[in-house]
């Protein structure tokens, strides 16, 4: 989640001051992005040094809190960044991957009991995603950052469903054997 | 409060001799009011065998299922028939209407052959359809229906009289992502007015709606979760996930 990029999508809207900014993110990500106040003003600096937002001069308080409006080319990077696809780093470095592919080579473990502590955690914090959405079926912005956090651990419990099956088809000798003989070009490309 | 369905040690073997297949061992599950418990495994798990043996469908080789408080082995075959009409109802992924029949008579055929008077089963009917919002289609037959709207009528025959106890297999199997979730959010309604639920499936997404779920593996209850922890602790945890 960019924050840089969504404080610049709520400044767009209209200068706003920075705590009003860090309450309207939490309110507007169904309060399932907490953001600490440092977290925005060390954002806004950033921001102001690279000339994507600045203080807006019509703002006459006088207090410890500052001001900010959106720039021209603030407006032109969050046009670029809605636009373009989020990172897609192929094959990504996924923990829970690694765990698995260390266990696989781990005498002694039971690989699908380790499969199954996975699958229960992740379904555990799916109950709680939907239980969001089942307490506030008219919020859009919740129901929405609930949907794809959803689908996300998902597709964690499919691929240990898809896991759990491989194992069956495969032992795990046979595995460790490929690991030491053979040098796939498709094994080559992973690395 | 007492379990609506508790299902004790119950075993189920297909076949005999080398040909057996072992589809349950040795299962135990229980299911309070107000509760939906979803059964979690991958195909051939046993996950629906637990169902229509929860269901009275089947029986099992071995063990006890009890009902509210009474244990089926002990009813006559009439006995169990008339429990089924009365206290189960069960939502299947392809809805299982009847095709000459309209959404209500769909309904209130139960009910008849229970031996309410027409007038009252209609009444009941229409009051279940009006429930899901379907009071308007209810001499709709289930061909002019979307598969939503038949699930809808499923839920409904499910829930009309004095319903119990759900079970429910795949019930959001054939439906696209926004009306699945309108039937869970029925199913969980249901609970909420005091029916224990069982719900079948392989789908997270879906088992993500209970309050427990239960993982079976070959016939056998593997894992269970822990009950559900309030969503509060993901406001504090930071971002999601990490």
């Amino acid at each position: 989640m960019s924050v840089r990029h969504a404080l610049l999508a709520l400044l767009s809207e209209g200068p706003k001051y920075g705590l009003q900014l860090r309450q309207e993110f939490e309110d507007r990500t169904g309060d399932v992005w907490p953001l600490n106040t440092g977290q925005v003003y060390t954002t806004m600096q950033r921001l102001e040094r690279d000339g994507l937002v600045e203080s807006d001069p019509s703002d006459t308080f006088e207090g410890p809190q500052k001001k900010y409006q959106i720039t021209p080319p603030g407006s032109q990077e969050l046009d670029t960044w809605l636009r373009t696809p989020p990172g897609a780093d192929a094959p990504p470095r996924d923990e829970l991957v690694i765990k698995v592919l260390v266990a696989l080579r781990l005498p002694g473990v039971d690989v699908p009991e380790i499969l199954q502590a996975h699958r229960r955690h992740t379904v555990a914090q799916m109950r709680q995603y939907t239980r969001l959405k089942e307490d506030a079926p008219q919020d859009l912005s919740l129901l929405l950052v609930a949907d794809a956090q959803l689908f996300r651990l998902e597709s964690v419990v499919r691929w240990l469903d898809a896991a759990e099956g491989r194992l069956k088809h495969h032992s795990l000798d046979e595995l460790r054997v490929a690991d030491e003989t053979l040098r796939l070009p498709a094994r080559e490309a992973l690395r | 409060m007492s379990a609506v369905l508790d299902i004790r040690k119950v075993s189920k073997t297909y076949g005999t001799g080398t040909a057996a297949v072992q589809a349950l061992d040795n299962v135990d599950l229980s299911v309070a009011p107000g509760e939906l418990v979803a059964v979690m495994g991958p195909s051939g798990s046993g996950k629906s065998t637990l169902l229509t043996i929860a269901g009275s469908l089947e029986e099992p080789t071995s063990g006890e299922v009890v009902i509210e408080g009474t244990a089926l082995s002990d009813l006559s075959s009439n006995d169990r028939a008339r429990l089924r009409r009365r206290h189960l109802g069960y939502v299947f992924q392809d809805f299982n209407l009847l095709a000459g029949l309209t959404a209500v008579e769909n309904i209130t055929m139960p009910l008849e052959l229970d031996g309410m008077k027409a007038k009252q089963a209609r009444h009941e009917g229409m009051r279940a359809l009006a429930e899901l919002g379907l009071a308007d289609r209810a001499g709709s037959f289930p061909d002019e229906l979307s598969g939503g709207m038949r699930q809808r009528v499923a839920i409904a025959r499910a829930l009309v009289g004095d319903r119990r106890l759900l079970l429910a297999d795949e019930p959001t199997g054939a439906l696209d992502s926004d009306t699945g979730e309108s039937v869970m959010r029925l199913i969980r309604s249901a609970c909420r007015d005091g029916a224990a639920a069982v719900l079948v499936t392989h789908d997270s997404q879906l088992a993500a709606w209970a309050d427990r779920v239960v993982f079976v593996r070959d016939g056998v209850v593997i894992d269970a979760s822990t009950p559900t922890e309030g969503p509060e602790s993901l406001l504090t945890g930071g971002e999601p996930g990490r």
